[in-house]
């Protein structure tokens, strides 16, 4: 038998168990938004699949009841670990007025739900850092102890944003996590093509904080990351930059074909270390993951999906005319 | 009351919104112990503290960027940009961002923020110290864009933009910061964002402008009124969304409109004015609508000969003001 | 050697004034370009301010603590060679932009301009705005008659607003002409486009209300009316005519007259030959307005105007002033007769040249007559009235009545107007069984 990793980390069986859970749940979300896509009725995905690992790895080293996080569009991980719901997702696939992220206003993938801190985001990648920096000022100011959580791809750890981000929090010793998830492609760029450095993590050194690149399909180092930035966070220590490395397992979008500028060798070689599967595995391993446990977690998943997919598909638009609303306040 | 300067209403306004609401900060380059390059912050480093004036890196996309962070968390923060023409690196957080944050989450976040802005020319600033950068964002809805004349204008509409729940830029002619005075209340007072003023009544020409424009306006008109031309004066003091009822009362009034603005003539503020009047007041139009404006080059050069032909005077409105009156 | 001038810079953008902290210089100082010569505060810098020159320190304008506007003098400095006065050109920046700039050049050309716009035809005269053609079509101003003040002889809308407020419209050539050859015929004035011009806008039913559709008579007396009202420049004036006499004189007569020819012999008739016979003396008032010009009438054809129900016809009594009394009041039998019984004809109706309107028949006493255009004005009889009047030294019942008259001002005055009232009611105060006879 393996070695027991978790409980080092001050995990519990149950608790890693339910970050599994929701790692499966990311991904069978995912899945189903595909299929609906090609059966026509959704018009866009962009996905999650590769990346659930440090995605819920991360959040659950948060505090969820406090902390902030600030997704990009690959994070359905994060904000299903920070409370949005299945069908809340499902909601914002359809386009529906109740989808909590934007009332059907922007495509899947652009989260947003005050509620559970998750902060509304947009397109143009990387404009999310600084609201990072100015949301942990804000706490700063009032003398709040959260973190904020911010995660976006190596790509865009090329633009601007990151850069006048990660410096701003570093002078000012502001609680950030600069997350990197590295997919190794920024569309259809190989990372050799998008840094120069050997790695993200390089880069942290420039804005005065410390550097971790980790293994982005083992959520118990990116756990184990994340925490120690978050305690870093909270005892004034300022920022931390955290590169965790995985794979894009699915081309950029639904609109796009990764045929034209990968092997298909290299992905099925990635596939071998999907979380999904080698998380799943140290579960069986240790005991955790039983096969009925597992033959019930995969039906109670199947059925939210399909409950969620159903009431989604089924629930109403928004009328048309209340696109004039909420340009300003009302 | 008092008689101050454009820039002490700024500060004036800074000072009592701080005084009033733990929750407003000022950001930017300079601001802090220096009390910015223009002294518009000058004291508020002192009364209130580092923490709430704030000197960050010289990095525009962050200064907007952390101050929308802030905002969305419930801070009220004052951004400046030292100069307008500097705003371009967060043009991306100003209209991606700040502009839409309410309608793309259906209301769920908002963006408190103003960002503050010296603009406009005569100053010997050159191509990058003169610019009016107002078009660059008045089709952007979900932002407003004020511009005040008078000190009075700038410590009420300062005050109502800190106020306001939606992103606002705050756009300081630095030509009039120290030119125009003018009676201010001590105490507090708002004025009401999207609302264009009637600087002058009058009943030959009808004359719509803002920011420093509007002084040149009021002194042409002076000159004019000894030669019986009478003049009505409208001052936008919003320039987005705009005042169209004002907009459409003050041009059909006398039915003969200058438009005048510093800013480049093609696709500005003015233009949009112009469309407003042909839409709703055709019947009442007694002459074409004209537009006085800086000419369609990228921006004001430095030599004395090339900025003075570029940059607007009393003169050249009062000679559009004599010529549509004569129509 | 020559005097230059040292001003205060501007130091900074957006200062505009300096004060002077220190002089580091005093007259007699040798000075060298780019050497200081005083301290400076602003706003936003504290400087020192150089020498713009090589030479001696004259004199210090401005002393210490002394506060100026940039480009207000410092000092004057001695310098060797020619100074900046004797240079051809001095290309100087506007240091503020609030000063007014002399530049005779650009006013000379300005001036030119104008004079050579004025040169010009016309040509704008003809070009209106939507404001000129809306104004000019709710008031239906003809544009051909109006001087404007604009650019090229252009109508501006303030030109049109004048007209408007003065209430002096020129109308359409048209008029004009119709002018010429009146027609008293209510219904022949008429058009659709008077009639619509009658029409009072947005006004709507409300529950309960009777809607009554206008007929063409109806329609025809509203567009004279508005025609009237509109064009004519209206005024109006009142005499108080003592007809204790004619009253005594016609009763006497009535019954034996009535007896004797079958129709009665009405006051109003009495009054028709009076105003027929004054117009004769005063044909200002018998006439008409032709735009340039004005019509004198040679004959006098009186329009009376008779009410049936809903109806108002204006027949005409011609050559009055050629009739008796009792030829008027046989003419005013039949015309009435004639309407009540919807037998008039146009030719009964055509060529009046003044009207006469008997309100006194509704027991009015004073009333102000819309002019039966195109006439130039149209009397009033109101009812006659007993009243106690001093006359004599003592108060007496007399029977008196009122005679309203509304003029053209276009054509009349107050002056021949009141003549001719004075002149209707000296001849009524006259009538009697002595020196009135009524064949």
């Amino acid at each position: 038998m393996a070695e027991n990793r978790h409980k080092s980390l001050g995990l519990s069986d149950e608790e890693v168990l339910d970050l599994f859970r929701t790692m499966l749940m990311a991904r069978k979300i995912d899945e189903r938004m595909w299929l609906l896509n090609r059966a026509g009725k959704i018009p866009f995905v962009i996905s999650c699949q590769g990346q659930e690992a440090a995605q819920v790895g991360a959040s659950y080293a948060l505090d969820r009841t406090k902390d902030y996080a600030l997704p990009y569009y690959r994070d359905m991980g994060v904000v299903l670990s920070f409370g949005m719901t299945p069908q809340d997702l499902m909601l914002s696939g359809f386009a529906k007025a109740e989808d909590p992220n934007s009332g059907g206003r922007q495509m899947p993938g652009h989260f947003g739900q005050k509620k559970n801190r998750i902060v509304t985001g947009s397109s143009p990648v990387t404009t999310q850092v600084p609201h990072a920096v100015g949301i942990a000022l804000a706490g700063k100011m009032e003398k709040k102890d959260f973190v904020s959580l911010v995660t976006f791809g190596e790509g865009s750890s090329n633009q601007g944003d990151f850069h006048e981000g990660a410096n701003f929090a570093g002078v000012h010793k502001l609680p950030v996590i600069f997350m990197v998830e590295n997919n190794k492609y920024a569309i259809s760029v190989p990372v050799s093509k998008q840094l120069a450095c050997e790695k993200v993590s390089d880069r942290a050194i420039g804005y005065g904080m410390p550097g971790f690149t980790v293994d982005g399909n083992d959520p118990l180092a990116v756990y184990e990351a994340v925490k120690a930035a978050a305690d870093r966070c909270r005892n004034g220590e300022g920022p931390t930059l955290i590169e965790t490395v995985s794979y894009r397992l699915t081309p950029h979008s639904s609109d796009d074909d990764d045929r034209t500028y990968r092997e298909r060798e290299e992905v099925d070689e990635a596939k071998k270390k999907d979380s999904i599967v080698t998380f799943a595995n140290y579960l069986r391993e240790q005991n955790i993951l039983t096969e009925e446990i597992e033959t019930e977690m995969n039906e109670e998943i199947n059925q939210i999906v399909n409950d969620a997919t159903d009431y989604a598909e089924n629930a109403s638009y928004a009328e048309a005319e209340s696109a004039m609303k909420y340009v300003y306040e009302e | 009351m008092a008689v101050i300067s454009y820039i002490q209403a700024v500060t004036q306004a800074l000072r009592e919104e701080m005084k009033r609401d733990d929750k407003v900060f000022v950001l930017g380059e300079d601001v802090g112990k220096r009390g910015g390059v223009f002294r518009a912050t000058d004291g508020l480093y002192d009364e209130f503290g580092e923490d709430r004036v704030l000197d960050t890196p010289l990095a525009e996309s962050a200064i907007a960027g952390v101050g929308i962070g802030a905002a969305m968390y419930g801070m009220r923060p004052v951004a400046e940009m030292q100069f307008a023409d500097f705003i371009m690196p967060a043009v991306n957080q100003i209209i991606s961002e700040a502009a839409k944050t309410r309608y793309r989450s259906n209301n769920d976040w908002s963006v408190p923020m103003t960002i503050r802005a010296p603009y406009g020319g005569g100053v010997h600033g050159a191509l990058y110290h003169s610019q009016s950068v107002e078009a660059v964002f008045a089709n952007q809805p979900g932002l407003k864009i004020v511009m005040p004349s008078t000190p009075y204008d700038v410590k009420g509409l300062l005050k109502a933009s800190i106020r306001d729940n939606d992103p606002v830029l705050f756009f300081e002619h630095k030509r009039a910061y120290r030119l125009i005075k003018g009676e201010v209340p001590e105490e507090d007072y708002t004025l009401p964002i999207g609302k264009a003023d009637v600087k002058r009544e009058g009943s030959d020409i009808t004359v719509i402008t803002y920011g420093l424009c509007v002084h040149f306006a009021l002194q042409a008109a002076e000159k004019l009124a000894e030669e019986g031309i009478d003049a009505h004066i409208l001052d936008l003091r919003t320039v987005y969304p705009l005042d169209q009822q004002g907009i459409i009362e003050a041009a059909s009034k006398t039915g003969k409109v200058l438009l005048v603005t510093e800013d480049n003539k093609e696709g500005g503020i003015i233009s949009e004015v112009s469309a407003i009047i042909s839409e709703n007041c055709l019947f009442d139009l007694d002459a074409p609508v004209q537009r006085l404006a800086g000419p369609d080059v990228p921006s004001m050069p430095y030599a004395p000969t090339m900025e003075k032909f570029f940059m607007m005077n009393p003169d050249k409105v009062e000679k559009a003001m004599r010529d549509l009156a004569e129509f | 050697m020559g005097v230059e001038k040292i001003n205060m810079p501007q130091l900074g953008e957006s200062v505009t004034e300096g004060t002077i902290s220190t002089w580091l210089v005093e007259p007699g100082d040798q000075v060298n370009k780019y050497d200081p010569i005083a301290e400076v505060m602003t706003d936003k810098v504290n400087a020192e301010v150089p020498s713009s020159f090589t030479g001696v320190i004259k004199e210090l304008v401005a002393e210490e603590g002394e506060t100026l506007a940039v480009g207000d003098l410092m000092c004057h400095i001695e310098v060797e060679g020619s100074t900046s006065e004797d240079k051809p050109e001095k290309s100087k920046v506007e240091e503020t932009p609030v000063q007014q700039e002399k530049k005779p050049e650009e006013k000379k050309t300005t001036t030119s301009q104008k004079s050579a716009q004025t040169k010009q035809d016309k040509g704008n005269k003809k070009r209106y705005s939507p404001a000129v053609m809306t104004l000019a079509q709710d008031h239906e101003i003809d544009l051909n008659q109006i001087e404007g003040s604009g650019r090229g002889g252009r109508i501006t809308r303030k030109d049109i607003e004048k007209i408007i407020e003065s209430g002096e419209i020129p109308q359409a050539e048209k008029d004009s002409e119709e002018n010429a050859q009146p027609s008293a015929q209510p219904a022949a004035a008429s058009s659709e486009k008077q009639a619509s011009a009658a029409a009072a806008s947005n006004v709507q039913a409300g529950e309960g209300d009777i809607e009554i559709p206008v007929n063409g008579v109806r329609k025809a007396i509203a567009a004279n009316m508005v025609k009237s009202k509109t064009e004519i420049p209206h005024a109006w004036m009142m005499v108080e005519v003592d007809v204790t006499n004619l009253v005594e004189f016609r009763n006497a007569k009535k019954k034996q007259f009535k007896e004797k020819e079958g129709f009665s012999l009405t006051y109003f008739a009495f009054f028709v030959k009076a105003v027929a016979q004054a117009l004769k003396e005063y044909p200002q008032l018998n006439s008409t307005w032709g735009g340039d010009k004005i019509i004198q009438r040679k004959a006098i054809n009186l329009n009376i105007a008779v009410a049936k129900e809903d109806q108002l016809f204006v027949p005409v009594i011609r050559d009055a002033d050629e009739k008796s009394i009792k030829g008027i009041a046989k003419d005013i039998t039949d015309l009435a007769g004639k309407a009540r019984d919807g037998k008039l004809t146009s030719k009964d109706m055509e060529g009046g040249t003044f009207t006469v309107n008997n309100t006194g028949s509704f027991g009015s006493v004073q009333s102000m007559g819309v002019i039966n255009h195109p006439q130039s004005a149209i009397l009033q009889v109101e009812s006659i009235v007993k009243r106690p009047v001093y006359q004599n030294g003592m108060f007496g019942a007399r029977d008196m009545v009122n005679l309203c008259l509304s003029l053209d001002h276009r054509v009349l005055d107050g002056l021949v107007a009141g003549n001719f009232l004075a002149r209707v009611k000296e001849i009524l105060e006259k009538m009697s069984e002595d020196n009135t006879s009524v064949y």
